[in-house]
């Protein structure tokens, strides 16, 4: 590209890791404030501490891995229609 | 009544763009929704415009809160679209998109089901031109198979339509409920057009290949016409439960490893209609409320997504995860603008998606089906990641592709901040979409325990992301294509044809081949005699034939002494 190219907000990798720790801190504070405010539960398990949190992380975590592995299942080339 | 059928503007308008050119049909096209707006403003409950068709008596206009709600979506829809795509110089497209939003009013305002068909086939051959514009040979048949597939669920809806009409004698569009053949065979009708499981294919397939602006409007109607529909027909059908939480589950797998981002928002479309289908199908007050609230949201956000898609695939004429990357530095407002969609089909706090789809999951825990919420949470985490994450993340973020171009024009730039600004009203103001809903609504979104599980399930699930990313665990954007149920009718069955052609072709072949060994002998035994050196073929002198008459005659002669 360009030599005297501006500098972006995102090619200086401070900023990279200041977006992580921010997001490190917004998810400590959000479990945080659980001890604070009182839950009613529809549901048993729902009442758990913390269960949104880890029902979260563990739902992406799964949903990544299995799509990980269903790619080795059923990716093609991308003219696998067209012959 | 005083006011006019809504989607007689829209034709009116759609012959108009036809006679006019240029800068004029732009103005028809922009000023097409906005009288249609007026005249629906001034639309009074209630049915009218009946018209005589042999024995039956077609009802062209019938507006109650349920339609009027769809009818006033697909206005806002209708503009949205049209703002954005004034650039566009193309009469197919102009006048496709007017038939198109026309038929969808048509459809959500007709009273009775032959109305239904015949604005639902219009629907049908109308955006197949939105797809067919795109001009590419990869449109032209992802349209065909996206009008056979259209077509098909048409003649589906006339078949049951008839044979309520026979039975009933009475083709009223109100509760259906499933009850027989006639009832299963328009729930398949509906389904199809709602991409249920294994009937999804056709919108993955054909939505992606529309033109930048196409897409806009092909994500805007024909499913929330399907959900209409299944509101109307299906309340409280209880497959739709099941068959609403595997729409939200299966697509976001596809989601996560495809490529291209527009047949991602595909994907995850069909995420969304889950949670519509699934709050049809439980039927209650909160449930049906949760539905169609959701169907407007996700009309506005959806909308927002494809545009910002649709905005880089306009700038760049990449719209590939694995082509794309870094363009906040050239597309900074677009960037902004699709991170506000993106939060709102996260359903974040403050944001559209929040003050609605809570409602089908708060619905699911009080009807007792924990198994079906938990579905739909692991849902609403995954579309997160798909759609709220990976969508803005590869197109905008991630690497740095090189790419250097311009923000996009001010029209597409106008229409996606109308868009942001309805997400963020109706996220943080939701009491006005509440007071059009069918049913009074008692939820309160904004609890504080809501607001924090909520922000719980996508902080820790962007933390997922974060991780997975950073450990390199995340699935890199990859070219190439992803079998999913369209490889039967893409690949098995014309195999299989192929595969029937060639065995015919090849039994032709043996069978030939026989005959012709068996009939060797035979040729080559002619040939001995008759060939050019047979014995039959020689040149026989007269004197032998001579001789041998004689000998005849003189046996004959003998014979007759004897």
């Amino acid at each position: 590209m360009a030599e005297r190219e501006k500098e972006y907000l995102f090619d200086d990798p401070r900023n990279v890791r200041r977006v992580i720790y921010g997001l490190y801190a917004a998810c400590a504070v959000a479990l945080g404030a659980e001890l604070i405010v009182a839950r009613h539960a529809e549901h048993p398990w729902e009442g758990l501490f913390g269960f949104y949190a880890v029902y979260g992380f563990i739902a992406c975590l799964l949903l990544v891995l299995a799509a990980r592995e269903m790619r080795k299942l059923l990716m093609r080339g991308e003219d696998y229609y067209d012959d | 009544m005083t006011s006019l059928p809504p989607f007689v503007v829209f034709f009116a308008g759609a012959l108009l763009a036809v006679l006019t050119r240029g800068r004029a049909r732009a103005a028809v096209l922009l000023a097409v929704p906005i009288v249609g707006a007026v005249n629906l403003a001034a639309l009074a409950e209630g049915s009218g415009f009946e018209v005589q068709l042999l024995d039956y008596t077609l009802v062209l206009l019938r507006v109650d809160r349920l339609s009027f709600l769809f009818g006033l979506l697909f206005h806002l829809a209708a503009f949205l679209g049209i703002v954005f795509s004034l650039h566009v110089r193309d009469r197919v497209q102009e006048v496709a998109t007017l038939l198109y939003a026309g038929a969808a009013l048509g459809a959500v305002f007709a009273g009775d089901l032959i109305t239904l068909f015949l604005f639902w086939e219009v629907l049908a051959v109308a955006s197949a031109f939105l797809i067919l514009a795109r001009r590419t040979d990869r449109a032209y048949w992802a349209a065909m198979r996206y009008l056979v597939i259209q077509i098909t669920a048409g003649v589906l809806l006339l078949a049951g339509v008839l044979m309520i009409a026979n039975h009933s004698g009475s083709i009223a569009f109100g509760f259906i409920g499933l009850d027989g053949l006639a009832s299963w065979l328009i729930l398949l009708a509906f389904g199809t057009k709602a991409a249920f499981p294994l009937l999804h294919n056709w919108l993955t397939d054909a939505y992606p290949e529309s033109t930048p602006t196409g897409t806009v409007f092909l994500s805007a109607f024909t499913t929330k016409v399907a959900v209409y529909a299944l509101a109307r027909g299906f309340p409280g059908a209880e497959p739709l439960i099941y068959i609403g939480a595997a729409m939200t589950m299966f697509p976001i797998f596809f989601a996560v490893i495809e490529n291209d981002l527009r047949r991602v928002l595909a994907y995850s479309m069909i995420n969304q209609l889950g949670f519509m289908v699934c709050g049809i199908g439980l039927g209650t007050a909160l449930a049906i409320n949760g539905a169609i609230s959701h169907a407007f949201n996700d009309v506005i956000f959806k909308s927002l997504l494809f545009m910002s898609m649709g905005a880089v695939l306009y700038r760049t004429g990449k719209i590939n995860g694995s082509e794309l990357g870094g363009l906040y530095k050239s597309m900074p407002l677009t960037a902004g603008l699709c991170i506000v969609g993106a939060a709102s089909i996260s359903a974040f706090p403050l944001f559209s998606g929040f003050v609605s789809k809570s409602m089908v999951l708060a619905a699911a825990i009080e009807e007792g089906h924990p198994v079906v919420w938990l579905a739909l949470m692991f849902a609403s985490a995954g579309v997160f990641h798909h759609a709220g994450i990976k969508i803005p993340f590869f197109a905008f973020f991630a690497r740095d592709s090189g790419i250097r171009t311009e923000e996009a024009p001010f029209n597409m730039l106008l229409a996606m901040g109308f868009a942001a600004v309805i997400c963020v009203f109706n996220g943080v103001y939701p009491w006005l979409l509440y007071s059009l809903l069918p049913f009074p609504v008692e939820y309160h979104p904004y609890t504080i325990e809501h607001v924090l599980t909520q922000t719980q399930l996508l902080l820790f699930a962007a933390l997922a992301f974060c991780w997975l990313k950073l450990f390199g665990l995340y699935p890199p954007e990859l070219r190439g294509v992803n079998i999913d149920a369209e490889w039967v009718y893409r690949k098995a069955l014309p195999a299989a044809g192929g595969g029937a052609v060639a065995a015919l072709a090849a039994a032709r072949r043996a069978a030939v081949d026989q005959t012709r060994r068996a009939a060797t002998p035979l040729i080559a035994a002619v040939y001995r005699h008759h060939g050019p050196a047979g014995i039959l073929a020689r040149p026989w002198p007269t004197g032998s034939m001579a001789f041998w008459a004689t000998l005849l005659l003189a046996a004959y002669l003998v014979l007759y002494y004897l």
